[in-house]
């Protein structure tokens, strides 16, 4: 009898873990760059301090493994908003598809960017 | 191959609506909080273009500034600031529920779990927010 394996445990694995890490980092993250920066309520730093940031190497692990985690809780649950709460069920594959899809296209997106800072 | 269902009795399933989650308030809040993988996702696309801004140098760090003082993009991330807080909230309030610790066959009171997570957001929060603002 051929066994099959499911994917589901590595899944809901990945969306706990990118469940704490974007619960963790990405409020403080919002305020500043997206709310107190852009408001002018704090003075952010200049883009010459960010890149000298993001050259050191743990910085990078840092922002990479922020988004690929985020990425795939993300699409985990997005799944599952528009199969409970829209019952969008005879799209089943096609929505699969598109939110994990979507996810490795971001996370190949953050590596690419992060590999090649200057 | 013949469906076999077609000989059983159909078993009686009564319609939901599309719009269930707006029948009660418990249900809403469940929606609101599924939502927010809408905004975790789009608070990565921002961070992948504030990189890609940063490391093309100057002109598109203006253009990436000047287009998150837009009011239409100031408006989207309070809205998705407002919801990446939901998740969070409900996030750490549920790590009690998801994860009991039991001493001496007692179990450890929620807030005994639940206090320390929100503790250590606190001090991750502050740690982001030095190392981004020290200059």
């Amino acid at each position: 009898m051929k066994r099959t394996r499911s994917n589901e445990p590595l899944l809901w694995l990945l969306f706990s873990a990118g469940g704490v890490v974007s619960a963790m980092l990405m409020p403080v993250h919002l305020f500043l760059f997206a709310v107190a920066f852009p408001l002018g309520w704090l003075d952010p730093p200049s883009d010459e301090t960010l890149l000298a940031l993001i050259r050191q190497p743990l910085v990078r692990v840092y922002l990479f493994v922020f988004c690929f985690l985020s990425l795939f809780h993300g699409a985990h649950r997005f799944r599952f908003t528009l199969y409970d709460g829209l019952q969008i069920k005879h799209l089943n594959e096609l929505i699969n598809v598109l939110c994990y899809g979507g996810a490795l296209v971001g996370t190949v997106t953050a590596a690419y960017l992060l590999w090649r800072v200057p | 191959m013949i469906n076999p269902t077609e000989y059983l009795p159909k078993s009686y399933h009564r319609r939901v609506s599309t719009y269930w989650w707006l029948a009660r308030r418990p249900y809403l809040k469940f929606i609101l909080r599924e939502a927010s993988s809408v905004f975790v996702g789009w608070t990565v696309l921002l961070t992948l273009l504030q990189i890609w801004a940063v490391t093309r140098g100057p002109s598109a760090n203006a253009a990436f500034h000047e287009w998150m003082r837009h009011p239409l993009m100031l408006g989207v991330n309070v809205i998705a600031f407002l919801f990446v807080l939901f998740h969070a909230v409900t996030w750490f309030s549920l790590t009690p529920k998801a994860m009991v610790i039991r001493v001496k066959g007692q179990r450890v009171p929620d807030w005994a779990i639940s206090g320390p997570t929100y503790a250590v957001w606190v001090l991750v929060s502050l740690g982001v927010a030095w190392v981004v603002l020290r200059g």
